[in-house]
């Protein structure tokens, strides 16, 4: 079951890369970053079923950073709205030459 | 291999792949933070099933519930919910990024094409927690203390930059 574990691994951080291609909204693009963290998540666990459970203790440890990511991430969208009152990024043309 | 538990890992495999697509095709903030609530519970189930019940756990309490109702409160507190217009790109933009997509994906399974052969999946026991801690008490305990130096300047940061007057 490792192979299509890793295979679902690997759809799963395609769509998250198609997201952040395609969408604007800085929260989606948010959702997404955690969605791409998620299918790694999935690889550390399906790889952990050969190499012990070293894996478990990576996807703890990307969790919390994905949690700080989470809560600075937002906070910087909550300046950006106050800033420029959306949160489209193709609003934000500040250091476009 | 036993048929029940085959089945089980492709639903909850379709599961996440048909919600992680719906996550990324709604136009409205808050469905697409339900979609991808719903890929994270599929996700906990398949850890469950690839012998990491505890993982699976902390995947449905920090993912599907702190990190997720942070998203939600963040689009409920700037007034997000109703969008009429569409935050995705246009068509031309569309399809090149879909096609980054697959060609990161055919990479990806390039990467894979031989099988690895697994160890027969056994049953869930009592001791799901200690190998775990053992491992991150000892091996990787500097890190493990990392990690909360990296939560409080997270949370510092998150205070200074959401606060009501940014003097910086």
């Amino acid at each position: 079951m490792i192979t299509e574990a890793l295979i679902v691994s690997a759809i799963l951080f395609a769509i998250g890369v198609v997201g952040v291609l395609t969408r604007r909204n800085a929260i989606i693009l948010f959702m997404c970053a955690e969605l791409m963290l998620n299918a790694v998540n999935l690889s550390f666990v399906a790889f952990s079923r050969l190499h012990g459970v070293t894996g478990h203790v990576f996807v703890i440890m990307v969790m919390t950073v994905a949690a700080a990511e989470a809560a600075l991430g937002l906070a910087i969208v909550i300046a950006i709205y106050r800033h420029f009152g959306t949160v489209d990024l193709s609003n934000l043309r500040t250091l476009r030459g | 291999m036993n048929a029940f538990y085959q089945f089980q890992f492709y639903f909850f495999s379709l599961l996440a792949i048909a919600s992680a697509l719906l996550f990324v095709t709604r136009k409205n903030p808050v469905p697409a933070a339900l979609w991808l609530v719903n890929v994270m519970f599929a996700l906990a189930g398949l850890y469950v099933m690839l012998d990491a019940p505890f993982v699976g756990t902390i995947q449905v309490l920090v993912y599907a519930g702190a990190i997720m109702v942070t998203f939600v409160f963040v689009v409920m507190l700037l007034n997000l919910g109703k969008t009429e217009i569409s935050d995705i790109r246009s068509l031309g933009s569309r399809l090149g990024s879909g096609f980054v997509g697959l060609g990161l994906l055919a990479n990806l399974l390039l990467a894979l094409r031989q099988r690895i052969d697994v160890p027969e999946f056994s049953p869930p026991t009592d001791n799901v927690v200690e190998p775990v801690a053992a491992l991150l008490f000892t091996d990787y305990l500097v890190a493990f203390e990392l990690t909360s130096l990296v939560l409080l300047v997270a949370v510092i940061g998150a205070v200074l930059l959401a606060k009501k007057r940014v003097t910086a």
